[in-house]
Protein backbone atom coordinates (compact mmCIF):
# COMPACT_ATOMS: atom_id res chain seq x y z
CA UNK A 1 0.00 0.00 0.00
CA UNK A 2 2.83 2.70 1.43
CA UNK A 3 4.78 1.10 -1.71
CA UNK A 4 2.11 2.03 -4.42
CA UNK A 5 1.35 5.65 -3.01
CA UNK A 6 4.99 6.44 -2.76
CA UNK A 7 4.99 5.70 -7.36
CA UNK A 8 1.81 7.43 -7.21
CA UNK A 9 3.05 10.45 -6.22
CA UNK A 10 6.13 10.05 -8.17
CA UNK A 11 4.35 9.32 -11.75
CA UNK A 12 2.42 12.36 -10.58
CA UNK A 13 4.89 14.94 -9.77
CA UNK A 14 6.54 13.63 -13.72
CA UNK A 15 3.51 14.34 -15.38
CA UNK A 16 3.21 17.63 -13.52
CA UNK A 17 6.57 18.75 -14.48
CA UNK A 18 5.95 17.24 -18.05
CA UNK A 19 2.97 19.55 -18.20
CA UNK A 20 4.92 22.74 -17.67
CA UNK A 21 7.46 21.59 -20.43
CA UNK A 22 5.13 20.90 -22.73
CA UNK A 23 4.49 24.38 -24.23
CA UNK A 24 8.23 25.54 -24.03
CA UNK A 25 8.72 21.97 -26.02
CA UNK A 26 6.01 23.11 -28.68
CA UNK A 27 6.97 26.38 -29.08
CA UNK A 28 10.82 24.67 -29.60
CA UNK A 29 9.66 21.91 -32.21
CA UNK A 30 7.44 24.87 -34.07
CA UNK A 31 10.87 26.88 -34.57
CA UNK A 32 8.88 30.14 -33.82
CA UNK A 33 9.14 31.45 -37.19
CA UNK A 34 6.37 33.46 -38.52
CA UNK A 35 6.67 32.26 -42.26
CA UNK A 36 4.43 29.01 -42.76
CA UNK A 37 1.73 30.07 -41.09
CA UNK A 38 -0.47 32.99 -42.23
CA UNK A 39 -0.16 36.27 -39.92
CA UNK A 40 -1.27 40.15 -39.94
CA UNK A 41 1.31 42.92 -39.31
CA UNK A 42 1.76 46.76 -38.86
CA UNK A 43 1.80 47.95 -42.71
CA UNK A 44 5.16 49.10 -42.88
CA UNK A 45 4.28 52.75 -43.52
CA UNK A 46 2.56 53.47 -41.39
CA UNK A 47 2.57 56.02 -38.71
CA UNK A 48 3.28 56.16 -35.47
CA UNK A 49 2.28 57.77 -32.15
CA UNK A 50 2.40 57.76 -28.84
CA UNK A 51 -0.46 59.81 -28.53
CA UNK A 52 -1.62 61.36 -31.79
CA UNK A 53 -3.24 65.14 -31.11
CA UNK A 54 -3.97 68.09 -33.04
CA UNK A 55 -3.66 71.69 -33.01
CA UNK A 56 -5.63 73.91 -34.71
CA UNK A 57 -4.58 77.59 -35.45
CA UNK A 58 -8.47 79.65 -35.45
CA UNK A 59 -6.08 82.80 -36.16
CA UNK A 60 -5.39 81.02 -40.13
CA UNK A 61 -8.54 78.83 -40.33
CA UNK A 62 -11.56 80.82 -38.84
CA UNK A 63 -13.92 81.26 -41.51
CA UNK A 64 -17.22 79.26 -42.34
CA UNK A 65 -16.10 78.85 -45.93
CA UNK A 66 -12.84 77.58 -45.54
CA UNK A 67 -13.76 74.94 -42.57
CA UNK A 68 -16.62 74.13 -44.95
CA UNK A 69 -13.78 73.64 -47.54
CA UNK A 70 -12.14 70.81 -44.99
CA UNK A 71 -15.31 69.23 -44.28
CA UNK A 72 -16.14 68.47 -47.91
CA UNK A 73 -12.88 66.48 -48.37
CA UNK A 74 -13.22 64.97 -44.80
CA UNK A 75 -17.16 63.57 -45.53
CA UNK A 76 -15.38 63.01 -49.57
CA UNK A 77 -13.08 60.74 -48.32
CA UNK A 78 -15.43 59.02 -45.57
CA UNK A 79 -18.36 58.94 -48.08
CA UNK A 80 -20.34 61.14 -45.02
CA UNK A 81 -23.81 61.25 -46.63
CA UNK A 82 -25.46 65.14 -47.18
CA UNK A 83 -28.28 64.85 -45.48
CA UNK A 84 -30.69 68.02 -44.24
CA UNK A 85 -32.55 68.88 -41.49
CA UNK A 86 -31.89 67.14 -37.95
CA UNK A 87 -30.57 64.16 -38.75
CA UNK A 88 -27.86 65.21 -40.74
CA UNK A 89 -24.63 63.08 -40.05
CA UNK A 90 -21.13 65.17 -39.82
CA UNK A 91 -17.80 64.57 -38.96
CA UNK A 92 -16.43 68.07 -39.11
CA UNK A 93 -18.39 71.08 -38.68
CA UNK A 94 -17.80 74.73 -37.61
CA UNK A 95 -19.35 76.59 -34.87
CA UNK A 96 -19.23 80.20 -33.46
CA UNK A 97 -17.19 80.89 -30.12
CA UNK A 98 -19.80 80.87 -28.18
CA UNK A 99 -20.66 77.05 -28.95
CA UNK A 100 -17.23 75.62 -29.21
CA UNK A 101 -16.36 77.02 -25.96
CA UNK A 102 -19.55 77.40 -23.71
CA UNK A 103 -17.64 77.67 -20.34
CA UNK A 104 -15.21 80.41 -21.47
CA UNK A 105 -17.51 83.03 -22.41
CA UNK A 106 -17.25 86.35 -22.08
CA UNK A 107 -19.24 89.03 -22.28
CA UNK A 108 -17.75 91.67 -24.16
CA UNK A 109 -15.90 89.63 -26.75
CA UNK A 110 -13.91 91.31 -29.16
CA UNK A 111 -15.11 91.60 -32.38
CA UNK A 112 -12.40 89.28 -34.36
CA UNK A 113 -13.72 86.77 -31.47
CA UNK A 114 -16.57 87.27 -32.45
CA UNK A 115 -16.71 86.76 -36.07
CA UNK A 116 -14.04 83.99 -36.20
CA UNK A 117 -15.79 80.50 -36.69
CA UNK A 118 -13.96 77.18 -35.30
CA UNK A 119 -13.57 73.87 -36.85
CA UNK A 120 -15.10 70.92 -34.96
CA UNK A 121 -14.89 67.45 -34.72
CA UNK A 122 -14.20 64.50 -32.29
CA UNK A 123 -11.53 65.36 -29.78
CA UNK A 124 -10.03 61.83 -29.44
CA UNK A 125 -10.37 62.53 -25.56
CA UNK A 126 -7.90 61.11 -23.44
CA UNK A 127 -10.49 59.99 -21.08
CA UNK A 128 -13.12 59.35 -23.38
CA UNK A 129 -17.03 59.47 -21.71
CA UNK A 130 -18.60 57.84 -24.97
CA UNK A 131 -15.71 54.39 -24.18
CA UNK A 132 -16.48 54.18 -21.21
CA UNK A 133 -20.33 53.82 -21.85
CA UNK A 134 -20.25 52.03 -25.11
CA UNK A 135 -21.86 48.53 -23.69
CA UNK A 136 -20.45 46.39 -26.93
CA UNK A 137 -16.82 48.08 -26.90
CA UNK A 138 -17.78 49.28 -30.39
CA UNK A 139 -16.24 52.24 -29.54
CA UNK A 140 -12.80 51.88 -28.38
CA UNK A 141 -9.55 53.58 -26.80
CA UNK A 142 -6.55 52.51 -29.34
CA UNK A 143 -3.25 52.15 -27.51
CA UNK A 144 -2.12 55.79 -30.12
CA UNK A 145 -4.87 57.83 -28.19
CA UNK A 146 -7.63 57.54 -31.07
CA UNK A 147 -11.20 56.78 -30.43
CA UNK A 148 -12.23 54.50 -32.94
CA UNK A 149 -15.06 52.94 -34.17
CA UNK A 150 -16.22 49.59 -35.10
CA UNK A 151 -19.34 49.55 -37.10
CA UNK A 152 -19.93 45.86 -37.47
CA UNK A 153 -20.32 45.94 -33.45
CA UNK A 154 -22.43 49.41 -33.15
CA UNK A 155 -26.17 48.12 -32.26
CA UNK A 156 -26.77 51.92 -32.29
CA UNK A 157 -28.00 52.30 -28.15
CA UNK A 158 -26.96 55.70 -28.56
CA UNK A 159 -25.70 55.62 -25.25
CA UNK A 160 -22.45 57.18 -26.81
CA UNK A 161 -23.70 60.27 -27.52
CA UNK A 162 -25.51 60.69 -24.88
CA UNK A 163 -22.19 60.41 -22.95
CA UNK A 164 -20.24 62.86 -25.58
CA UNK A 165 -19.77 66.31 -23.81
CA UNK A 166 -18.98 67.86 -27.26
CA UNK A 167 -21.98 66.53 -29.84
CA UNK A 168 -19.44 64.71 -31.60
CA UNK A 169 -21.54 61.56 -32.82
CA UNK A 170 -24.10 61.71 -35.01
CA UNK A 171 -26.84 58.81 -35.33
CA UNK A 172 -27.48 57.26 -38.97
CA UNK A 173 -31.45 57.17 -38.87
CA UNK A 174 -31.47 55.75 -42.05
CA UNK A 175 -29.46 54.43 -44.69
CA UNK A 176 -26.97 57.06 -45.97
CA UNK A 177 -27.03 55.75 -49.36
CA UNK A 178 -29.73 57.72 -51.31
CA UNK A 179 -28.10 60.82 -49.70
CA UNK A 180 -24.94 60.15 -51.39
CA UNK A 181 -23.92 60.31 -55.38
CA UNK A 182 -22.84 56.44 -55.65
CA UNK A 183 -21.45 56.92 -58.68
CA UNK A 184 -18.76 59.50 -56.82
CA UNK A 185 -18.08 58.16 -53.71
CA UNK A 186 -14.59 56.50 -52.44
CA UNK A 187 -14.53 53.42 -53.20
CA UNK A 188 -11.93 52.76 -50.82
CA UNK A 189 -13.76 53.45 -47.74
CA UNK A 190 -17.07 51.83 -46.89
CA UNK A 191 -20.47 53.52 -46.16
CA UNK A 192 -22.54 53.15 -42.93
CA UNK A 193 -25.42 51.22 -42.26
CA UNK A 194 -28.84 52.34 -40.86
CA UNK A 195 -28.70 52.32 -36.95
CA UNK A 196 -25.00 52.81 -36.27
CA UNK A 197 -23.06 56.07 -34.60
CA UNK A 198 -20.33 57.76 -36.39
CA UNK A 199 -17.79 60.40 -36.10
CA UNK A 200 -14.49 61.61 -37.07
CA UNK A 201 -11.68 58.82 -36.80
CA UNK A 202 -8.32 61.11 -36.68
CA UNK A 203 -7.67 59.51 -40.52
CA UNK A 204 -6.47 55.70 -39.32
CA UNK A 205 -6.92 54.48 -42.64
CA UNK A 206 -4.65 57.11 -44.24
CA UNK A 207 -2.03 57.09 -41.04
CA UNK A 208 -1.89 53.27 -41.92
CA UNK A 209 -0.63 54.33 -45.29
CA UNK A 210 1.77 56.88 -44.19
CA UNK A 211 -0.61 59.58 -44.80
CA UNK A 212 -1.71 62.71 -42.35
CA UNK A 213 -5.61 63.68 -42.14
CA UNK A 214 -7.23 64.97 -44.62
CA UNK A 215 -8.47 68.06 -43.23
CA UNK A 216 -4.88 68.64 -41.97
CA UNK A 217 -3.20 67.79 -45.25
CA UNK A 218 -5.78 70.31 -46.99
CA UNK A 219 -5.37 73.41 -44.21
CA UNK A 220 -2.12 74.96 -45.29
CA UNK A 221 -0.95 75.18 -42.04
CA UNK A 222 -3.69 75.98 -39.77
CA UNK A 223 -3.87 72.58 -38.54
CA UNK A 224 -0.83 70.89 -36.74
CA UNK A 225 -1.13 67.53 -36.06
CA UNK A 226 1.48 64.73 -33.85
CA UNK A 227 2.54 63.25 -30.92
CA UNK A 228 1.91 64.70 -28.06
CA UNK A 229 4.34 62.44 -25.89
CA UNK A 230 7.34 63.48 -28.03
CA UNK A 231 8.65 66.19 -26.81
CA UNK A 232 10.32 67.04 -30.31
CA UNK A 233 7.09 67.04 -32.42
CA UNK A 234 5.12 69.37 -34.39
CA UNK A 235 2.44 69.83 -32.25
CA UNK A 236 4.67 70.08 -28.91
CA UNK A 237 6.29 72.90 -30.70
CA UNK A 238 3.50 74.91 -31.52
CA UNK A 239 1.77 74.24 -28.06
CA UNK A 240 5.06 75.55 -26.50
CA UNK A 241 5.03 78.58 -28.99
CA UNK A 242 0.96 79.64 -28.75
CA UNK A 243 -1.62 80.49 -26.27
CA UNK A 244 -4.22 77.24 -26.80
CA UNK A 245 -7.25 76.09 -24.77
CA UNK A 246 -9.26 73.21 -25.50
CA UNK A 247 -13.16 72.73 -25.42
CA UNK A 248 -14.86 72.29 -22.00
CA UNK A 249 -12.42 71.62 -19.32
CA UNK A 250 -14.37 71.21 -16.56
CA UNK A 251 -15.78 67.96 -18.11
CA UNK A 252 -12.49 66.32 -17.60
CA UNK A 253 -12.40 64.45 -20.92
CA UNK A 254 -8.92 65.89 -21.86
CA UNK A 255 -9.90 66.53 -25.38
CA UNK A 256 -6.55 65.88 -28.14
CA UNK A 257 -7.51 68.97 -30.28
CA UNK A 258 -6.26 72.36 -29.33
CA UNK A 259 -7.30 75.79 -30.54
CA UNK A 260 -5.02 78.80 -30.81
CA UNK A 261 -6.67 81.78 -29.77
CA UNK B 1 -58.66 8.38 -23.26
CA UNK B 2 -61.19 10.67 -24.97
CA UNK B 3 -61.21 10.57 -28.70
CA UNK B 4 -57.82 8.95 -28.34
CA UNK B 5 -57.90 7.98 -31.96
CA UNK B 6 -58.99 11.36 -33.62
CA UNK B 7 -56.35 12.75 -31.47
CA UNK B 8 -53.33 10.58 -32.71
CA UNK B 9 -54.74 10.27 -36.38
CA UNK B 10 -54.16 14.35 -36.11
CA UNK B 11 -51.01 14.13 -34.31
CA UNK B 12 -49.61 11.79 -37.26
CA UNK B 13 -51.31 13.80 -40.39
CA UNK B 14 -49.48 17.12 -38.05
CA UNK B 15 -46.12 15.54 -38.34
CA UNK B 16 -46.58 14.61 -41.96
CA UNK B 17 -47.30 18.52 -42.91
CA UNK B 18 -44.64 19.85 -40.50
CA UNK B 19 -41.93 17.55 -41.92
CA UNK B 20 -43.50 18.22 -45.85
CA UNK B 21 -40.03 20.67 -47.07
CA UNK B 22 -37.86 17.46 -45.62
CA UNK B 23 -39.68 14.75 -47.29
CA UNK B 24 -39.71 16.82 -50.47
CA UNK B 25 -35.91 17.30 -50.38
CA UNK B 26 -34.84 13.58 -49.67
CA UNK B 27 -33.36 11.81 -52.47
CA UNK B 28 -32.73 14.74 -54.12
CA UNK B 29 -28.71 15.86 -54.69
CA UNK B 30 -27.41 18.99 -54.07
CA UNK B 31 -25.15 20.48 -57.28
CA UNK B 32 -22.26 23.20 -56.56
CA UNK B 33 -23.42 26.56 -58.16
CA UNK B 34 -20.79 27.59 -61.08
CA UNK B 35 -19.05 30.65 -59.65
CA UNK B 36 -17.16 32.83 -61.85
CA UNK B 37 -13.16 32.72 -60.75
CA UNK B 38 -11.19 35.48 -60.97
CA UNK B 39 -9.44 35.96 -64.67
CA UNK B 40 -6.87 38.46 -63.57
CA UNK B 41 -5.44 36.23 -60.73
CA UNK B 42 -4.57 32.21 -60.06
CA UNK B 43 -3.79 32.71 -56.28
CA UNK B 44 -6.14 33.35 -53.76
CA UNK B 45 -4.60 34.22 -50.06
CA UNK B 46 -4.93 30.98 -48.79
CA UNK B 47 -6.20 27.36 -50.50
CA UNK B 48 -9.63 26.95 -52.14
CA UNK B 49 -10.81 24.33 -49.49
CA UNK B 50 -10.29 26.64 -46.66
CA UNK B 51 -11.81 29.81 -48.09
CA UNK B 52 -14.91 27.53 -49.20
CA UNK B 53 -15.17 26.70 -45.54
CA UNK B 54 -14.12 29.49 -43.47
CA UNK B 55 -13.60 32.74 -45.33
CA UNK B 56 -16.68 34.21 -42.82
CA UNK B 57 -13.87 33.48 -39.81
CA UNK B 58 -11.60 34.94 -41.71
CA UNK B 59 -13.24 38.29 -42.56
CA UNK B 60 -14.16 38.66 -39.06
CA UNK B 61 -10.49 38.20 -37.75
CA UNK B 62 -9.11 40.54 -40.85
CA UNK B 63 -11.64 43.48 -39.47
CA UNK B 64 -10.07 42.79 -35.63
CA UNK B 65 -6.40 42.95 -37.11
CA UNK B 66 -7.37 46.13 -38.84
CA UNK B 67 -9.49 48.10 -36.86
CA UNK B 68 -8.60 46.55 -33.24
CA UNK B 69 -4.96 45.82 -33.21
CA UNK B 70 -4.23 48.16 -35.93
CA UNK B 71 -2.27 45.44 -38.27
CA UNK B 72 -3.00 45.92 -41.93
CA UNK B 73 -1.35 43.92 -43.98
CA UNK B 74 -1.46 40.05 -44.03
CA UNK B 75 0.99 37.60 -44.89
CA UNK B 76 -0.41 34.34 -46.35
CA UNK B 77 0.88 30.85 -45.43
CA UNK B 78 2.90 31.46 -48.48
CA UNK B 79 4.39 34.36 -47.75
CA UNK B 80 2.73 36.76 -50.01
CA UNK B 81 1.26 40.49 -48.60
CA UNK B 82 -2.35 41.55 -49.04
CA UNK B 83 -3.90 44.70 -47.50
CA UNK B 84 -6.43 43.83 -44.90
CA UNK B 85 -9.31 44.99 -46.91
CA UNK B 86 -12.41 43.38 -48.53
CA UNK B 87 -13.66 46.37 -50.36
CA UNK B 88 -9.73 46.21 -51.80
CA UNK B 89 -8.48 43.35 -51.55
CA UNK B 90 -11.00 40.66 -51.83
CA UNK B 91 -13.42 42.52 -54.38
CA UNK B 92 -9.62 43.65 -56.82
CA UNK B 93 -10.01 40.38 -57.56
CA UNK B 94 -13.57 38.82 -57.55
CA UNK B 95 -15.06 41.46 -59.37
CA UNK B 96 -18.43 40.38 -59.56
CA UNK B 97 -20.55 40.28 -56.59
CA UNK B 98 -23.49 38.49 -58.14
CA UNK B 99 -21.31 36.00 -60.24
CA UNK B 100 -19.08 34.78 -57.13
CA UNK B 101 -20.38 35.95 -53.65
CA UNK B 102 -24.07 36.04 -54.45
CA UNK B 103 -24.02 32.64 -56.32
CA UNK B 104 -23.47 30.63 -53.37
CA UNK B 105 -24.90 32.97 -50.53
CA UNK B 106 -27.88 32.46 -52.44
CA UNK B 107 -27.91 28.89 -52.69
CA UNK B 108 -27.41 27.92 -48.91
CA UNK B 109 -29.83 31.03 -48.48
CA UNK B 110 -27.71 33.26 -46.39
CA UNK B 111 -28.21 36.94 -46.74
CA UNK B 112 -24.62 38.34 -45.21
CA UNK B 113 -25.06 42.13 -44.57
CA UNK B 114 -21.38 43.03 -45.55
CA UNK B 115 -22.36 45.22 -48.25
CA UNK B 116 -24.94 47.22 -46.34
CA UNK B 117 -21.47 49.00 -45.96
CA UNK B 118 -19.00 47.18 -47.93
CA UNK B 119 -19.22 48.81 -51.68
CA UNK B 120 -18.91 45.94 -53.95
CA UNK B 121 -17.54 46.83 -57.83
CA UNK B 122 -20.03 48.05 -60.40
CA UNK B 123 -21.74 45.32 -62.22
CA UNK B 124 -21.54 45.56 -66.02
CA UNK B 125 -24.76 46.15 -67.28
S1 LIG C 1 -15.18 64.04 -28.34
FE1 LIG C 1 -16.91 62.81 -27.68
S2 LIG C 1 -16.93 61.14 -29.14
FE2 LIG C 1 -14.90 62.06 -29.31
S3 LIG C 1 -13.63 60.90 -27.84
FE3 LIG C 1 -14.40 62.69 -26.74
S4 LIG C 1 -16.23 61.92 -25.72
FE4 LIG C 1 -15.76 60.45 -27.34
S1 LIG D 1 -24.46 53.45 -30.26
FE1 LIG D 1 -22.89 51.98 -30.88
S2 LIG D 1 -20.94 52.98 -30.40
FE2 LIG D 1 -22.55 54.13 -29.33
S3 LIG D 1 -22.60 53.24 -27.28
FE3 LIG D 1 -24.13 52.12 -28.49
S4 LIG D 1 -23.02 50.36 -29.35
FE4 LIG D 1 -21.47 51.80 -28.58
S1 LIG E 1 -9.07 63.93 -38.94
FE1 LIG E 1 -9.83 62.91 -40.79
S2 LIG E 1 -11.80 62.11 -40.15
FE2 LIG E 1 -11.27 63.64 -38.63
S3 LIG E 1 -12.19 65.55 -39.36
FE3 LIG E 1 -10.10 65.48 -40.17
S4 LIG E 1 -10.34 64.57 -42.20
FE4 LIG E 1 -12.20 64.12 -41.07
Amino acid sequence: MKQSRRNFLKFAGLSAAGLCLAPTAAALASGGGGAGKAHAVVNAKTLHAKRWAMVVDTRKLNTEEAIETLAEVCHHIHNVPTIPGKQEVKWLWEGTYAETFPEQENNFPSEDLEKRRFPLLCNHCENPSCVRVCPTKATFKRADGIVAMDYHRCIGCRYCMAACPYGSRSFNFMDPRPFMDMDKINKKFPTRMRGVVEKCNFCVERLAIGEMPACVEKSSGAITFGDLQDPDSSVRKVLRENFTIRRKPAVGTEPGVYYII
Amino acid sequence: MYNGGKIITGLVIFIGLVSLPFWANMGGSYEQPKIELPKNSTECIAPKEEMRTSHMQLLNDWRDMALREGKRTYISASGKEYTISLQNTCMECHTSKAEFCDKCHTDAGVTPYCWDCHVPPKEAK
